[in-house]
């Protein structure tokens, strides 16, 4: 009875190991049905609608206000050393290196991600994916890998849209506001972002953030028991294990391969 | 599924509004251009380069006309800068290079000084005279050095 700690131990580090087991055979289950036939083209269609163009609004506003306020934050620090010249420098690298694929990638877990997880559970629930499969069509082929694929899709495309947002707001905020030269912000972000170093490195960060949520909204919907408890639990631990994931794979990210 | 040409729309003007914003991002922000081989290289040699990096400007009267593409050293440990600029400039043999900063402390750029001899450089060729990269920290300390002599 001593070992009983220990042993909960044990058995909860499996599971944890069982679940990344789970998730791997599941996105090599995604894939392979993304490169045969049926191509599923309308339900791509229909799911890069959903989880991208209407994130559009959330995104765009988002962008504009954190490019904002990076530019209100910035100024206070710079212009203590004389060198608001270098607010752009400060706003692109911050927004286009880290807090572009960053927020973006929340963003879109919040949004797009739990309404994928909270849809395929109900799906689940509701026993509309055995109903496919009495048909024999694959649930995986045929709700699943489109909704994943979209994500990993829209967030690159996301992302772009927000840095270039946070960089109108910045720009906005420091010329109109605050009386920085435009001129010298322009030039500043231009001489400070390169393409190799920042703008490759925040677009494979955002490829990987938008894989991540794809695989985990839809992984976690799959398997939610089905209940409407089950639903509220997948929505809600997407959303969790999604954000938290993003973090971690950002640190790593940044911390290996200098992205 | 049925076709839906609205949605279809939208989500092709999303798509191009995307791909617009990693271009813009790309080309503009980045400065992602494709010079390729075809560039012009002249070779600068310096004693000092200071923190000039590769991709710093090359300017011709304050204009941009190129950039570094490396920084190495060479047999007798100076620096060896290889320029990447625009053909066609008509640089002469006499051409000096300089090492500049913006402002005070600003980043480093060369500056290239055209001479008036008839003798074209050609790709390839190196840039006989070369003024190395001002160091704020040299100034300071050969200020220090002088006045510290006085006090003696």
């Amino acid at each position: 009875m001593r070992a009983k700690p220990i042993e909960n131990l044990g058995f909860q580090t499996l599971m944890v190991i069982e679940h990344f087991g789970r998730i791997a055979q599941f996105g090599v289950r995604i894939v392979a049905c993304l490169v045969t036939r049926p191509y599923r083209f309308r339900r791509l269609m229909a799911d890069v609608f959903d989880a991208g163009v209407l994130s559009l609004p959330v995104v765009c506003l988002s962008g504009a206000v954190v490019g904002g306020t990076l530019s209100l934050l910035g100024y206070t620090t710079l212009v203590r050393f004389g060198a608001e010249e270098a607010l752009g420098t400060l706003v692109g690298l911050s927004v286009i290196r880290e807090l572009g694929p960053v927020l973006t990638a929340l963003l879109v877990t919040g949004r797009a991600g739990s309404a994928i997880a909270a849809e395929i559970a109900t799906m689940v629930t509701t026993e509309q994916l055995d109903g496919l499969r009495m048909m024999s069509i694959d649930p995986i082929d045929f709700v699943v890998s489109p909704k994943a694929l979209a994500l990993l899709l829209v967030m690159p495309l996301l992302v772009g849209l927000f840095i270039v947002f946070s960089l109108m707001g910045g720009y906005g905020v420091a010329v109109g506001l605050l009386g920085v030269d435009g001129g010298s912000f322009t030039s500043s972000l231009k001489g400070a972002v390169e393409f190799w170093d920042d703008v490759v490195g925040s677009f494979s960060k955002a490829i990987t953030f938008g894989g991540l949520t794809g695989l985990i909204a839809t992984y976690r919907g799959y398997i939610s028991e089905p209940t409407a408890a089950g639903v509220s639990a997948a929505t809600t631990s997407t959303v969790v294990i999604a954000s938290v994931s993003i973090l971690v794979f950002d640190f790593f990210l940044n911390g290996f391969w200098g992205v | 599924m049925q076709r839906s040409p609205v949605r279809d729309l939208i989500v092709g003007l999303f798509v191009l509004l995307g791909l617009a914003s990693i271009g813009y991002l790309s080309i503009e922000v980045g400065g992602l251009y494709y010079s390729g081989p075809s560039g012009f290289k002249l070779i600068a040699t310096f004693d000092e380069v200071g923190d000039l990096k590769p991709r710093a400007a090359v300017v011709i009267a304050g204009v941009k006309v190129g950039q570094v593409v490396s920084i190495e050293l060479d047999e007798i440990l100076r620096a060896r800068c290889e320029l990447d600029i625009d053909p066609g400039l008509g640089l002469d043999v006499e051409t000096s290079a300089a090492i500049m900063t913006v402002g005070l402390l600003g980043e480093k750029f060369v500056a290239l000084e055209p001479g008036g001899l008839d003798q074209m450089l050609k790709s390839g060729d190196e840039i006989g005279r070369t003024v190395s990269a001002l160091s704020i920290e040299k100034l300071v300390g050969k200020i220090v050095n002088d006045t510290g002599l006085e006090e003696d």
